[in-house]
């Protein structure tokens, strides 16, 4: 899986692509859109792949080497909000529930 | 023709009892919430602007399960976030933990095979997670409670170490045990505390291939666990046996129809995109710390057994049914400790008539009418001789209904035993004679109406009769007649 | 006494002389918090006036979403009984301000400028405003931005674009366009922006504003709606350093709702300016003067350069080898987290959703996404996608990260030879609208400068130091980690020799 270079042949990314990852972020796009991204998308990786002149070799990514660590909080109960102060923003509810369309049993 | 063997891991995840939720101060109490939708804040809505902040208490109870499972307790800690959508999920990603989990390579040993010996699984990892939002289908919409949403999640995985059914379920069985010893989780499926996923494929015995897995979610009972297994082996095999190809997929089990069915999309399974959550640097577990959790480890099912064999001279498999549960194998101690007759003996009461109330009266362990004192009380009552074990139920039982102490309740009831050899003798010599006929079919050789002869001496003395004497007594009696 | 105390002083004479509604709203913190301190004025007089001035100006620059009045006075109202018994009064007690509309606000819609939060009203405060509201300071609205903060220019806004007061047919800079453009024509006397990636300094350099990038984690980010979670800074943004420094004081320090916020202390901003900077060294970084500056922009800085010589200040060159490889770091570390930020606007619980003609669920997150997000977000989340990929993310995530460490091991190399570098904060001073915005890539290319401060965390301060072309141009000093008082203390000594800071644009009518 773990590719630490990207492809040296025309890199590009094309209009099937734009469509996975813009299903991944739930965005609905048309076929035209999508042609549009990829060339726009193509231009600005490619220009990306300026990291690759850097040796990372032994370099430890940034996410990984904090100078701060986690401060944790006592398992003491704070008060919740108001029910209404949230639903006042919801934007389908059915009573004291938050409503969504018809949902499959993805997850 | 090939024989085929399961290959089973099992994921368990296990709701932690802590007060609050896993990244903010909401009550983790959803079942007793008293309203959809009261148990909320920014954090576990995730209204914009809002950010999680770690739960101690859920890290010291993850600690706690990774070292009862022989884990290594990782000295740093990173929490990730894993990204998908779905209406249960507000953020559109779930904190969970990748790379470095709380606990990894542990291992549990469950019975094997044979049942004499043991076998080991290995525990692959323990990482920590919030748990989702409930979901409920209302005809062409779905409603959404937030209140467990957050709440902390301890996810087991078991390396594919289990080659049967019934190892799975041992597995599963004895984890739920140890997660409702150390306190963190009640066991309590049902309420959807602990559920199981199981990931199955099968493969040519002898061979050491890991064939394609499929990955059945939501088992939410050990008979769904050992059904879903069971039908997925067999389904397997046969798509082997003729040639076929086992396609990786997630599976649900409908216990209905008992079967697996797909629930996958046909896409591939979902991209994650895992990355470390950036709202949370490092957690660093100290060495020190991990070390104060360990003090706190209390006696694990399998060394509080060995120790009631090797203390109280019972057998494994009565040691075992006493520590399937901490709350009956404190009883029994308390009752053991409080008592002067042998633990055997308390052994046979607390798992014979005492554990049928329990299950008839449908009780809980942890808050029953009879305290320890009082059973202990019982049997020595019945090893003293007071009463015997007749009476002794029917003590029992009204101990069960009004919490009395048996010493109390023997009085009332004047259930006091009668073991006086000169009254019983007079009781013995009147059963004889009201009844010349029983006592010819004995004189002849009918041994057996002795009994229904006991029955009488009973019935005169109100059950009383202390039955070794009285039985001593009819014998001596009878036989003087017989050498007349 | 210094310059600007004796500015100060004369400003505050003519005050005395006439109460001039006029002139209220163009005070600076420090200027308002004496007279308020001595009872010349009322925080409902400079509040009015603000909100006035607001009223008028606002048509042409646009710099605010919303305008707070009700909220804003009853505020003033509270800060003036504050003020008449001396309980609790700070340097901010009174003063009106807004902030960038990512921050949340009780009450107040908060927006990012966008589509999918058009009529979204929190129902909680962040931290900072909470703090602010402690020191007493007055809420009077919400300012324009490029839209969830993804812009150089303000064009991103799904709004309306917002004008730079020095002229009207340039950009403010982006993203925190609207408050730099606001604190310039004196709309509020003081704004809060949010740096991820420059988007305080740009803009504040293309506005005349000072304005500052605190070290990540000084203030709490609980409460900011978040772009990039590791990046992410809220910064003070007003007429000058000791403004920003008033500002600082209000708001940094550690916050228990946010597990990234720094538990170092907060030292006296504030009295820390009066250090002398004789013998602070600057380093100049030689990377960030090679080619591609506009002419007017480099000679500003180096004459501003000059000036600290002049104030004892050691000059000497220095390098940060990696800085070209900051744009590449910087966006594809905010590409990943932001797509997942940005997942949680979904239509469920708040904000825009589009439900109609919606069969499942899905279909409403296809939706409502599509038509609530603009297209620069839309490019970003998706390549967020990309790049996180089962297959990618080594190539691109963890190269980022790891370029990352490099880019911080250079800053910290740097640091070690000097106490602050100097470097300008954008190549060119502000563009004309629509000029930029045909290409994305060039768009991102614009913020070659500000980029690289972000990923490691360190503090920067952007500093009015000229014009060129008729516009402002904005140095930065950039710091290491935790020393903002530093940076503000040679801000300080700069403005007190120089008054590039005190240049205000006429607002053509």
């Amino acid at each position: 899986m773990a590719k630490d270079h990207a492809p040296k042949e025309t890199f590009s990314i094309d209009a099937d692509m734009v469509k996975h990852v813009a299903f991944l972020v739930r965005l609905g796009i048309r076929e035209e859109e999508a042609r549009a991204f990829s060339h726009q998308f193509t231009a600005i990786i490619d220009y990306f792949h300026l990291l690759n002149e850097v040796d990372t070799a032994n370099v430890p990514p940034a996410s990984e080497t904090s100078s701060t660590h986690s401060v944790m909080r006592a398992d003491e109960v704070q008060p919740s909000i108001p029910r209404q102060d949230f639903l006042k923003n919801v934007p389908h509810r059915d009573g004291d529930y938050v409503q969504v369309p018809l949902v499959f049993g993805e997850e | 023709m090939t024989t085929y063997e399961p290959v089973i891991g099992l994921e368990i995840h296990t709701e932690l009892l802590t007060k609050s939720k896993m990244f903010c101060g909401c009550s983790a109490a959803y079942s007793e919430a008293p309203a959809p939708n009261t148990l909320i804040c920014p954090v576990c809505t995730a209204l914009p602007g809002a950010m999680p902040v770690v739960n101690q208490k859920a890290v010291e109870q993850a600690i706690l399960v990774g070292l009862a499972l022989n884990c290594t307790i990782n000295p740093m800690n990173q929490f990730a976030r894993k990204n998908y959508f779905y209406p249960d999920l507000p953020k559109g990603y779930q904190i969970s933990q990748y790379d470095l989990p709380v606990a990894s390579d542990g291992w549990l040993e469950i019975p094997d095979d044979s049942g004499e010996g043991t076998q080991r699984v290995r525990v692959r990892r323990a990482h920590l997670e919030e748990d989702t939002a409930k979901l409920a289908h209302q005809g062409n919409s779905a409603l959404v409670d937030f209140n467990r949403a957050g709440v902390p999640l301890l996810e087991i995985v078991s390396e594919p170490d289990m080659r049967t059914v019934e190892a799975a379920l041992a597995y599963a069985t004895k984890i739920r045990a140890i997660l409702r010893y150390l306190g963190v989780n009640s066991g309590d499926m049902e309420k959807g505390v602990l559920r199981f996923e199981a990931n199955v494929s099968v493969r040519p015995v002898g061979s050491q291939e890991l064939r394609t897995r499929t990955e059945i979610k939501n088992l939410n009972s050990f008979r769904a666990l050992t059904r879903a297994s069971a039908y997925e082996i067999q389904r397997q095999t046969k798509i082997y046996e003729t040639g076929g190809e086992v396609v990786q997929e997630t599976l649900g089990w409908d216990d209905v129809r008992g079967v697996t069915v797909s629930q996958r999309s046909k896409e591939e399974a979902h991209d994650y995109r895992y990355f470390p959550e950036p709202d949370l640097p490092p957690l660093e577990i100290s060495r020190l710390w991990v070390e104060e959790i360990k003090a706190q480890l209390p006696e694990l099912p399998e060394a509080k057994s060995q120790r009631f064999v090797s203390v109280f001279g019972l057998t494994v498999k009565e040691a075992k049914l006493l520590t399937s549960e901490k709350a009956l194998a404190d009883y029994f101690e308390k009752a053991v400790s409080l008592s002067k007759s042998p633990a055997k003996i308390i052994n046979n009461w607390i798992t014979g008539e005492f554990l049928r109330y329990v299950n008839e009266l449908g009780l809980d362990l942890d808050h029953l009418p009879v305290p320890a004192e009082h059973l202990a009380g019982l049997v020595d009552l019945v090893t003293g001789k007071i009463i015997n074990d007749n009476s002794a139920k029917v003590v029992l039982k009204e101990m069960f209904e009004t919490g009395q102490a048996p010493q109390a309740i023997v009085e009332a009831k004047n259930l006091a035993q009668i073991s006086d050899e000169g009254y019983l003798e007079q009781v013995v010599a009147q059963i004889l004679n009201d009844n010349p006929g029983a006592v010819a079919s004995f004189l002849a050789g009918k041994e057996t109406v002795l009994q229904f002869l006991m029955g009488q001496v009973a019935r005169l003395t109100k059950g009383k009769a202390d039955p070794q004497v009285a039985r001593q007594l009819l014998m001596q009696a009878l036989t003087k007649l017989k050498e007349n | 006494m210094s310059r600007t105390g004796m500015a100060i002083m004369s400003r505050c004479r003519w005050f005395l002389g006439k109460s001039s509604q006029m002139e209220l709203h163009s005070l600076s913190i420090r200027e308002a918090h004496e007279l308020l301190s001595k009872k010349q004025v009322s925080s409902l007089e400079l509040t009015t006036a603000a909100l006035e001035h607001i009223r008028k100006t606002d048509l042409h620059i646009r710099a605010f979403v919303t305008v707070s009045d009700e909220l804003a006075l009853e505020q003033a109202r509270l800060a003036d009984e504050r003020l008449r018994t001396g309980e609790g009064v700070t340097p901010l007690t009174g003063i009106p301000f807004a902030v960038k509309d990512c921050i949340s606000t009780k009450n107040v819609r908060t927006t990012c400028s966008s589509k999918i939060l058009e009529n979204y009203v929190p129902q909680y405060n962040a931290t900072v405003i909470d703090r602010l509201a402690e020191a007493g300071a007055v809420l009077v609205g919400k300012h324009n931005m490029d839209e969830f903060g993804m812009g150089s220019s303000c064009e991103n806004s799904a709004f309306f674009n917002t004008h730079n007061p020095w002229d009207l047919e340039r950009v403010p800079g982006g993203s925190s366009g609207g408050s730099a453009a606001a604190v310039a024509a004196s709309m509020g006397v003081f704004a809060l922006g949010e740096d991820t990636g420059g988007s305080v300094r740009m803009p504040a350099g293309f506005c005349n504003v000072t304005g500052l990038k605190p070290t990540y984690g000084r203030v709490p980010r609980y409460g900011l709606i978040a772009l990039v979670s590791s990046f992410d800074c809220i910064g003070p943004m007003a007429r000058d350093a000791w403004d920003c420094a008033a500002v600082l004081q209000a708001i940094a320090g550690q916050d228990r709702r946010d597990t990234t916020s720094l538990p170092a202390p907060v030292p006296d901003y504030v009295k820390g300016l009066e250090k002398p900077v004789k013998g602070l060294r600057l380093g100049v970084p030689k990377e960030y003067f090679q080619s591609g500056m506009e002419p007017g922009v480099e000679s500003s800085i180096r004459e501003a350069i000059h000036k600290f010589e002049e104030l004892g200040m050691e000059v000497r060159e220095v390098s940060l080898p990696h800085t070209k490889y900051g744009l590449p770091v910087y966006y594809l570390i905010l590409f990943a987290e932001a797509s997942a930020n940005l997942a949680r606007f979904d239509g469920a619980r708040f904000g825009l959703s589009v439900t109609e003609g919606a069969e499942n669920v899905i279909d409403m997150y296809l939706q409502t996404r599509r038509e609530g997000f603009g297209p620069e977000v839309k490019r970003r989340i998706m390549l967020g996608a990309y790049v996180l990929s089962a297959g990618y993310y080594d190539a691109y995530y963890l190269k980022a990260q790891r370029v990352r460490t490099l880019l911080r091991r250079d800053f910290e190399a740097a640091f070690e030879q000097c106490d602050a570098l100097v470097a300008p904060t954008c190549p060119t001073t502000a563009f004309k609208l629509g000029e930029k915005t045909d290409d994305p890539l060039t768009m991102y290319l614009s913020d070659i400068y500000v980029v690289s401060t972000n990923p490691a965390g360190v503090p920067a301060l952007s500093v009015p130091c000229g014009f060129s072309n008729g516009m402002p141009v904005g140095m930065q000093l950039i710091g290491k980690h935790l020393s903002e008082d530093v940076l503000l203390q040679i801000g300080h000594a700069y403005q007190s020799v120089t008054d590039w800071h005190l240049k205000r644009p006429t607002v053509a009518k």
